[in-house]
């Protein structure tokens, strides 16, 4: 399936990624080709076929929920912006 | 930073006493054996843990993944970490971030990938063990363009606990090393359920060397003729390869007979919409926040929240990671979410079908692992699709979940070598590792070494 540029633009906004005019013609080109290869899945009758999500049966994998460790102080913060043992983080609203 | 063309990122390991290790190795133990891990599986000694990416260039894991946890406790030594394509996304090293890795038959080709540099550390004897990640064929098709051995277990067999995310309901740890016995070694000491992986599996774990007999008396071997209709056709001297392990099988006791896989041919495009989908989601907790690359490190930077965001991962992340984070967002996102990821999981399932039909009248499948010897650098670099297409042997195995091994099977007219897979049925490791012994066996090609 082709891909237009607007679809494109759409797509790498929802990604959370700065793509620049070129990114964009480049990801329209190469996206286009990899979605017209794999159109032929439509061959496929899957009417009545579940999705497999995962293969190995498992289900519901419980475990206790317990604090494995309370040291707040032990955990390392490799955060770009920090404000004494918080991560500080621009404004959500018109920061 | 490491020598032009190294297997390893960060610092180079001084070149292993093999002697000492491989006595202990033929023991069946790790004791004081140098391993390198793929630098997509964090370790907590002080080395960075990248994932070849920009992203995670600085970044220092504070914890040991499981697999190392466990290979440490068996007294291995880690010796260095190897180069990946960034993320595991690729099947040449060529999307490395932070340098360049070869084959070490020819260093004008591509050591496969992703686990090109732990694929190409073992194939140079460097090290006689190392540690990779499989999610489509990224142990299996690296150690096929090496010359090594490559083990992918089950999915859920070894726990993925430290394994940098890809594709969640694929990815799985596997292992390099130059012999069968010495694979089964390191799968004993890494599987086993684990309290921090929700997805490993309790299941008993046998004595992997234990079942190397040596023949395979009693097995039926089926080979999917769908592998020898590829579009592009599979190498001359890879066919060839598996005519004459059809011959050795039968010699060592197996029946080899042609079984059908009708859905091969779509696992591919099953693939490329499954994982960038799980990618897409497990990539979004790089947002330049809490960790790794952020244009808010530049102290002269300034920008509202999303220019965080959108900035610090157009920056941080290479073209493949974004190409398939773009594609992931694309087949998960209102309006074709339908048409493309729940219609490849459809798909999966059928994959999955093929698979457990076939294993009713076989216990193990034989197939080339690749459609070709290494390729050369470039060659397929800047044509994404041509690049999918080199894992279209490994990706349905992965999609089933099933183990799988790539074995030496000889070397093409231009000395490189050629791989040939086994698949087993789900936790049956123990016969596929049988049969790749049986064969390995009947041959000299694990004991060549690469030119120096």
């Amino acid at each position: 399936m082709e891909i237009d540029r607007q679809a494109v633009e759409k797509v790498a906004r929802l990604a959370r990624l700065a793509l620049s005019d070129d990114d964009v013609a480049a990801n329209q080109r190469q996206l286009s080709k990899i979605l017209e290869y794999i159109d032929q899945l439509n061959e496929v009758d899957t009417k009545g076929v579940p999705p497999t999500a995962q293969v190995t049966g498992t289900v519901n994998a419980l475990a206790d929920d317990e604090v494995r460790n309370e040291r707040r102080d032990e955990l390392p913060i490799d955060a770009p912006a920090t404000d004494g043992g918080s991560i500080k983080v621009k404004g959500v609203f018109d920061g | 930073m490491a020598d032009a063309a190294s297997p390893y990122l960060g610092t180079v390991p001084k070149p292993a006493d093999i002697g000492v290790a491989r006595k202990a190795l033929d023991q069946g133990s790790l004791q004081s054996v140098p391993v390198a891990m793929k630098d997509i599986i964090v370790t907590a000694d002080g080395r960075k843990s990248t994932a070849a990416s920009k992203m995670l260039a600085p970044y220092g894991s504070p914890y040991d993944a499981t697999v190392v946890r466990k290979m440490l406790k068996a007294g291995a030594e880690v010796v260095g970490k190897t180069n990946l394509d960034e993320f595991a996304m690729g099947a040449s090293t060529e999307n490395s971030a932070l340098g360049k890795t070869v084959n070490p038959w020819d260093p004008e080709r591509v050591p496969g990938g992703s686990s090109g540099g732990s694929a190409a550390a073992v194939a140079s004897r460097s090290v006689p063990v190392a540690l990779g990640t499989d999610t489509g064929g990224s142990v299996r098709q690296p150690a096929a363009f090496c010359g090594v051995v490559g083990l992918k277990p089950t999915y859920g067999r070894v726990s993925r606990y430290g394994l940098i995310a890809m594709a969640s309901s694929l990815d799985q740890a596997g292992t390099f090393t130059t012999t069968v016995a010495d694979a089964a070694t390191v799968l004993g000491t890494i599987a086993g359920p684990d309290p921090l992986d929700a997805t490993s599996v309790d299941r008993e774990v046998p004595d992997y060397r234990k079942a190397l007999t040596g023949d395979v008396k009693g097995l039926t071997v089926g080979i999917p003729k769908e592998y020898f209709e590829v579009e592009g056709g599979v190498q001359l001297e890879i066919g060839e390869a598996i005519e004459q392990a059809k011959g050795d099988l039968r010699k060592a006791g197996a029946k080899v007979v042609d079984v059908s896989l009708p859905h091969t041919k779509y696992a591919v495009s099953v693939y490329y919409l499954v994982m960038p989908a799980e990618a897409s989601s497990n990539l979004a907790r790089y947002d330049g926040i809490r960790y790794g690359h952020s244009v808010e490190r530049d102290a002269d930077w300034q920008g509202s929240l999303e220019d965080v965001y959108f900035q610090s991962r157009a920056q941080g992340f290479g073209p493949e990671v974004q190409r398939r984070i773009m594609l992931g967002t694309y087949a998960l996102s209102a309006g074709y979410y339908d048409a493309y990821y729940k219609k490849a999981m459809q798909v999966r399932t059928l994959v999955t079908r093929d698979f457990e039909q076939a294993f009713e009248k076989v216990d193990l499948l034989l197939t080339p692992t690749t459609p070709t010897t290494a390729f050369k650098f470039e060659e397929k670099a800047d044509d994404p699709l041509a690049m999918y297409l080199a894992d279209i042997f490994t990706v349905p195995a992965s999609l089933a979940g099933l183990p799988a091994v790539s074995v030496p099977a000889g070397f093409d007219k231009q000395n490189l070598p050629i791989g040939l897979q086994l698949i087993g049925k789900h936790w049956g490791e123990a016969t596929v590792l049988r049969a790749a012994h049986a064969y390995e066996q009947r041959h000299d090609w694990h004991t060549k070494e690469p030119p120096r």
